[in-house]
Formats: C-alpha cells, sequence, structure tokens
C-alpha cells in the first residue's frame, strides 16, 4: 500500500465550526475595496459573516443557548 | 524591573510567611498552620500568592535566593496540599465526575470543552452585568482586581512549554507569541492591560493592588502558578489555559460594550477589543494545535485536562460572585476600595 502523500503544516485550515485560519500574517482585502492587516501568526478569519469585526472571527457563529439546556 | 513591596500579612501563616521574607525568622515551620488554615481564606490564599511570586518578580528587599529556600518550599507544599485537597473536593475527578461512569475520559473531555463553546444567552456573570449596567466605578474596580493575573499574563503558561513535545508545543507557543505582543513589546497583553489600567486612573505598577485583591481573586492566579509550576499538573495547565482561552472572546467583547456604553476612553478599550479577536484564535490553536496531539500522545492527560478546565472554572464563578454579591449590595469588593468605590 502506498502511504498517504504527506505534506507541510497547512497554510489555511478550514474548521467544522467556524473561521478558516491563516496562517502568517495577512491583508485581506473587504468587498468595500478597504484592507485590514494582521500580524498574528496565525489568523481566523469569519466564514459565517455574523461577526461585527470583518473580516475576523469574533466568535459570533457560536450556538446560542438558554441557561439549563446547557 | 520593579519589584513589589511585601503586602500586609492576613492571619498567623501569611504573618509567618511575610516575616521569613523580610528575615526576621531563622527558619519557618508551618506545617500545622497550613493544615488548620481555611485553603479558601484570606491568610492562606495570600501565603500561598507571597510564595509564588518569589518565581515571577520577587519582592521588593527580599533576596533572590529565597526562590528556592527549603523552608519556603517546605511550606509551600503544606499549603499546594490543602488548596488542592479543597479544589478536588469541589471538582469530583474521575468516573464519580462523570454523567455515564462509561464514557471515556476522552469523550468527556470533549463535552466539557463543547460545553465552553456555547453562549447562554441569559447568563449572569460579572461579564453581562457590566455590559447592561454595570457603573464606572465597577469596571475600574474589575480591573483592579484583574491586575493581579493580567500584569503577568501568559506567565505562567510559558512554564509548560518545557514539559510539552512536538505539534502541542508548537502551538502553544504560538499562541504565547501572540500574548507576548509577537514581537512588539507595545502589544504584549500584560502592557495593553497597564495601558488601561492608567487611562482608567488606575495604578499600573505591578502588584499595586496585592493588598486590595481578596482571596478568590489570588486563587484564580495561585491555580495557574501551582498548575505551572508542577510537571504533574500540566495536564490541569492546559484545561486552565484552555478555559480562559475559550471564554474569552465573548466575555471581552461583553466589557467592550460595558466601557463604549460608559464614554471610557479607546486606549481602555483596546485590551478587551484585542481579546475578541486574539482569543477566538487561541481558542482554535488551543483546541485544536493543543489538547488534540497532547491526549493523542498522552491519553491519560485527558482526566487532568478536565480537572483544569473544572478547577478554573469553580474559581472563575466564586469570584464572579464575590463581585457581585459586593456590588449587589452597594459595597466595594476590594479590601483597599478605591477613591471612587463605595466603602
Ligand atoms: S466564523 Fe466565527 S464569527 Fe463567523
Ligand atoms: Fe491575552
Ligand atoms: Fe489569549
Amino acid at each position: 500500500m502506498t502511504p498517504p502523500r504527506r505534506h507541510g503544516t497547512p497554510d489555511l485550515v478550514f474548521t467544522d465550526d467556524g473561521p478558516l485560519l491563516v496562517r502568517g500574517p495577512v491583508v485581506v482585502e473587504l468587498p468595500d475595496g478597504s484592507r485590514v492587516r494582521s500580524d498574528r501568526p496565525v489568523s481566523a478569519l469569519c466564514l459565517c459573516r455574523r461577526t461585527r469585526r470583518p473580516p475576523f472571527c469574533d466568535t459570533s457563529h457560536r450556538r446560542k443557548v438558554r441557561e439549563g439546556e446547557r | 524591573m520593579n519589584r513589589p513591596e511585601l503586602p500586609a500579612a492576613r492571619g498567623l501563616l501569611s504573618e509567618a510567611v511575610l516575616a521569613f521574607l523580610r528575615g526576621e525568622l531563622l527558619g519557618l515551620a508551618v506545617a500545622e498552620e497550613a493544615e488548620a488554615a481555611d485553603p479558601w481564606g484570606e491568610d492562606l490564599q495570600l501565603a500561598l500568592y507571597c510564595c509564588y511570586e518569589l518565581h515571577y518578580r520577587g519582592f521588593a528587599d527580599v533576596p533572590d535566593d529565597l526562590e528556592w529556600n527549603p523552608d519556603l518550599l517546605g511550606a509551600r507544599a503544606g499549603m499546594e496540599r490543602a488548596f488542592l485537597a479543597a479544589l478536588r473536593a469541589e471538582v469530583p475527578d474521575g468516573d464519580a465526575a462523570k454523567s455515564d461512569a462509561a464514557k471515556s475520559d476522552a469523550a468527556e473531555l470533549a463535552d466539557v470543552i463543547d460545553a465552553l463553546l456555547v453562549e447562554p444567552v441569559d447568563a449572569h456573570g460579572v461579564s453581562h452585568h457590566l455590559r447592561r449596567d454595570g457603573e464606572v466605578w465597577q469596571v475600574r474596580e474589575y480591573v483592579a482586581h484583574r491586575s493581579l493575573y493580567h500584569l503577568k499574563e501568559a506567565d505562567p503558561q510559558a512554564w509548560v512549554i518545557a514539559r510539552l513535545d512536538g505539534p502541542a508545543k508548537a502551538a502553544l507557543v504560538t499562541v504565547e507569541h501572540d500574548e507576548y505582543g509577537g514581537g512588539d513589546p507595545a502589544r504584549m497583553h500584560a502592557h495593553l492591560f497597564a495601558e488601561m489600567m492608567r487611562s482608567l486612573d488606575l495604578d499600573a505598577t505591578y502588584g499595586a493592588y496585592l493588598d486590595a485583591a481578596p482571596a478568590p481573586v489570588l486563587a484564580e492566579v495561585n491555580l495557574m502558578s501551582l498548575c505551572g509550576l508542577h510537571r504533574s499538573l500540566r495536564g490541569a495547565l492546559v484545561g486552565q489555559f484552555a478555559t480562559v482561552e475559550l471564554t474569552s472572546s465573548p466575555g471581552s467583547d461583553r466589557i467592550v460594550r460595558a466601557m463604549r456604553r460608559l464614554g471610557l476612553p479607546e486606549q481602555a478599550v483596546e485590551f478587551y477589543a484585542e481579546h475578541v479577536e486574539a482569543d477566538a484564535v487561541h481558542e482554535q490553536l488551543v483546541r485544536r494545535g493543543v489538547i488534540a496531539p497532547m491526549v493523542a500522545a498522552e491519553p491519560e492527560l485527558a482526566r487532568d485536562i478536565v480537572f483544569g478546565i473544572r478547577a478554573s472554572t469553580l474559581l472563575a464563578d466564586r469570584t464572579d460572585a464575590m463581585l457581585l454579591r459586593s456590588w449587589g449590595s452597594g459595597r466595594s469588593a476590594l479590601r483597599r476600595p478605591l477613591a471612587d468605590s463605595p466603602a
């Protein structure tokens, strides 16, 4: 059996619950043409479109519950 | 580096430890006092905090070498035993704590983490209170309390680096690097916190609010120091770190909103605004990058991570309850109220 092809550490990671993780400093262009820079070692870009800090994830994708049904 | 002044004693145990640190005693034997003291109380938590501070910055006029003094280490060990026993009593370990005894430790850990990732809409913690109807003096008191940790932010977790390996180590260092400003000292989270304190007219000197801080706040920092300094508690340290990183983003957003509603200056808002964004990333890195490979390599650590999560949640809830109780009755929550606090 051939071993699975190995790649290096990914630069982009799609999470199952929320954002897209991007490695390295990034400059992101928004739909209105404005640009935002993140110097973090990893940034989380919002894919759910609920964030109040676009283009970055602010955990607004989290499931909301009433206390008691946790 | 600025070293804090020794605090005032809060009982027999802390009085003995402080006298020893001041060089007034030849030896220190407090095993009985440590056993007799209330493990949640002001006296033990302050004495333990002072023992730990020797591993961070030490104190003004206290010899650096006392960090490894056998009498102090012995006293510390006695207090740690009492504190850990009290935590274990409140946070049941292993099968007893599970909803279903047949559940694997890894499944239990996954459930405990999932519970931290939902947002209760009708919760009433301190950040909810501040957002809805907090007052300026309460925001200032909150920040003064939190300064005990945030002026050494990320330091207790740095101790665990040498105790990790491979991907978990790389991911934890990535988070820590961001906590330390990614190489820019002006972006270090501890520095942003100090800037916030100054803009709120608080004393940003390291240790300035030690005398003012009540036991529940000291206990939260003591848990981090305890787990950071003991390799046997490295799983618990990661659990503690995860609890902060997983819950901080929404909580920080509520404080940002509280500060904006109260018209506080933008330099004050910056610390929590930064944490909304940073901890949305750190959450992902800690879960995927640190915990997953750690548990894959050493499955027996799952239990300890769960303990760390439950213990830090318990201590955070105790602080929340203490703050809300004091504020609810119109009182300052600090042992030494600020100028604008009610007495
Ligand atoms: S993906 Fe997290 S807020 Fe949208
Ligand atoms: Fe931080
Ligand atoms: Fe963080």
